[in-house]
């Protein structure tokens, strides 16, 4: 593991790291002091050209190119608005909510650098509604930005323009982290996701040009600014650099988030960081549930934007999972049926009721009432379903049905004709883990 | 849903108002506001919704329909407790289903039933967003990680007790 100093995650442990005055203590970037420079220094084109050269990627599953988002917003004289997507909720995701647990003041920070970037005065972060602890002291963080008059209707007292920050909460529901269902929810509806074009950045929230960005890309913003676009553009392949954080889950020694530069092996981040799979693995999903499973050949894939994708998955939220050989792989593919049927809006038809059917085509395989055929069933299904919907999610669970019943069309099979899991567990269930406090009572 | 005749304190009404002045238009500050009406009241019915709606200045039909479509608004059917049990995969793996058996006859209850005392509400949760220190549940706002069936025993021992268990926070 070479050495890499946490950009992100850097006083995730330091004691009262989300209070205004440790940020302020700490010095050097931090404290609001980027913040004026970049209002001070930058015309908020350059500042977008900034980001723009440092190819940061968005963190939060799409990859898209964030400063290239930015120069999408038209100059029409309405008012711009910056979205936080803090809706993080994609199993096997768990990064934003330490940002905003453990240090909320460098995501206001970067908040405002963005702002202003993109001549924005209102910031709106939308946060899941479980997450109360983290809004909390994120709420705090503000509350005490507005005593300290860094933000408000003089942004830290230069003159220069005003920005306030809301947050919002929602109430459990997956597809808030779709960028036009939150915008939705956040405009007080049910949270359907909108048909785009026209994209957000030109008619978003109540019809303004909005910019949606994931946490995560928006703390980056900070340190790019802080530190310049060619030292974030060194960390990792050039394509997509910076560090990123890693959230590793399933059967690992170690599991948890982790800090590693873009372009780190598969094989380091569950080695190195996550102290080693629990038994042989048998499967890795590199970037959240949705994304295509990845076998243990693929190992030394390098951790970043394209190199993921020619390995055909992608790296989505950088959320890894991690399946030991024991892992019935129906049951894993049901849980997720299950999970995105449940959270299907509503709204398309092939999502609401196709997302169903392969619901129920898992289960029946898993329980052992599995029909001759059934597995080109689901394949067939899902190709009915992908790309016929107004957003991701119905592909979110494609993408695990076809990449799981190509990898691991055998245990389908094996299911199917004997009537039972080919790991040897029960129906429905996982095997116990190894060693683990929670053996079956 | 029942409905209660509960009315809503005139400074939480005005605090409604206020906060619609942040959104470009008053809608945007229902999601919020139906929060401020819950921590009230404790739960949202239709009348509580439309009291919100009508603070607001949107049609109750239309809040209804945004209030109906999320699913962790407090019902006033709840128990004092709601405990969410993560099911989904990354806790799966890591013996969810064995959590939620454990708490289940812990409190004798099976999935989506409140205790008769109303004291606690059992349901299954969908990724609680906490998959590093799996297996995980929530109790109405609070996070328990890396739960082992001692921690989940003194966990509804203090709740029971009137007692605010220790957090066992890993992640935050």
């Amino acid at each position: 593991m070479a050495t890499f100093e946490p950009v992100l995650s850097k006083y995730f442990n330091t004691p009262n790291s989300w209070t205004l005055d440790q940020y302020r203590s700490r010095g050097g970037y931090y404290g609001y002091e980027t913040a004026k420079r970049a209002i001070t220094q930058f015309e908020p084109k350059a500042l977008t050209e900034e980001v723009k050269k440092s190819n940061l990627r968005g963190r939060g599953g799409a990859g898209f190119p964030t400063g290239m988002k930015w120069t999408f917003l038209p100059e029409n004289g309405k008012p711009r608005y910056l979205a936080v997507n803090a809706d993080e909720s994609e199993p096997g995701t768990f990064k934003d909510r330490a940002i905003m647990g453990r240090d909320p003041h460098q995501l206001i920070e970067a908040i405002i650098c963005s702002c202003w970037a993109i001549q924005s005065n209102n910031a709106y972060i939308f946060i899941r509604g479980e997450f109360v602890f983290e809004a909390k002291r994120l709420q705090a963080a503000i509350d005490e930005c507005y005593r300290a008059g860094i933000l408000g209707q003089d942004v830290l007292g230069l003159g220069k323009f005003k920005l306030d920050v809301t947050v919002i909460r929602g109430a459990g529901a997956y597809i808030c982290g779709e960028e036009t269902g939150l915008l939705s929810a956040a405009e007080g509806c049910r949270a359907y996701p909108k048909v785009k074009p026209p994209f957000p950045a030109v008619e978003g929230y109540f019809r303004n040009p909005t910019i949606i960005n994931n946490v995560e890309t928006i703390a980056c913003v900070l340190h790019i600014v802080a530190r310049g676009w060619e030292w974030f553009k060194k960390i990792g392949p050039e394509s997509g650099p910076g560090p990123k954080l890693f959230g590793i889950s399933g059967h690992v020694k170690k599991p948890g988030l982790y800090e590693a530069p873009l372009g780190v092996t598969l094989r380091s981040l569950i080695y190195d960081y996550a102290g080693g799979p629990i038994g042989e693995i048998k499967g890795i999903i590199p970037g959240g549930s949705s994304m295509p499973i990845m076998t243990p050949d693929q190992l030394d894939v390098p951790a970043d934007y394209d190199s993921i994708k020619a390995a055909g998955s992608f790296l989505g939220s950088a959320g890894l999972i991690v399946f030991n050989k024991d892992t019935c792989i129906v049951n894993a593919l049901l849980n997720l049926a299950r999970f995105y049927h449940h959270e299907s809006c509503g709204q398309c038809t092939p999502c609401r009721e196709g997302l169903g059917w392969l619901e129920k085509l898992c289960h029946r395989i898993e329980f052992g009432h599995g029909h001759d055929g059934d597995v080109d069933l689901m394949n067939e299904v899902s190709v009915m379903i992908k790309g016929r919907t107004i957003c991701f999610l119905a592909d979110s669970l494609i993408m695990p049905v076809q990449s799981y019943i190509q990898k691991f069309r055998p245990e389908f099979e094996y299911h199917i004709i004997h009537k039972k899991c080919m790991t040897g567990t029960k129906a429905g269930e996982f095997a116990p883990l190894e060693g683990a406090a929670l053996a079956r009572a | 849903m029942t409905t209660t005749t509960t009315t809503l304190k005139p400074e939480t009404i005005e605090a409604i108002k206020a906060l619609t002045k942040r959104f470009p238009k008053p809608e945007g500050a229902l999601l919020t506001a139906f929060r401020m009406a819950e921590r009230e009241v404790g739960f949202i019915d239709a009348h509580v919704c439309e009291q919100v709606a009508e603070a607001i200045g949107m049609p109750p039909a239309k809040a209804w329909g945004t209030l109906s479509f999320y699913t962790t608004f407090r019902k006033d059917t709840d128990g004092k407790y709601i405990v969410w049990v993560c099911a989904t995969l990354p806790c799966a793996l890591r013996g969810a289903e064995n959590v939620f058996d454990h708490i289940s006859q812990r409190l004798g209850l099976k999935k989506d039933e409140t205790s008769p005392d109303k004291l606690f509400t059992l349901k299954k949760a969908e990724c609680l967003g906490s998959c590093g220190t799996a297996p995980c549940m929530q109790v109405n706002d609070d996070y328990y990680e890396n739960l082992t069936f001692e921690k989940i025993d003194q966990i509804v021992e203090d709740l029971r007790a009137g007692k605010s268990p220790a957090r066992h926070v890993t992640t935050a």
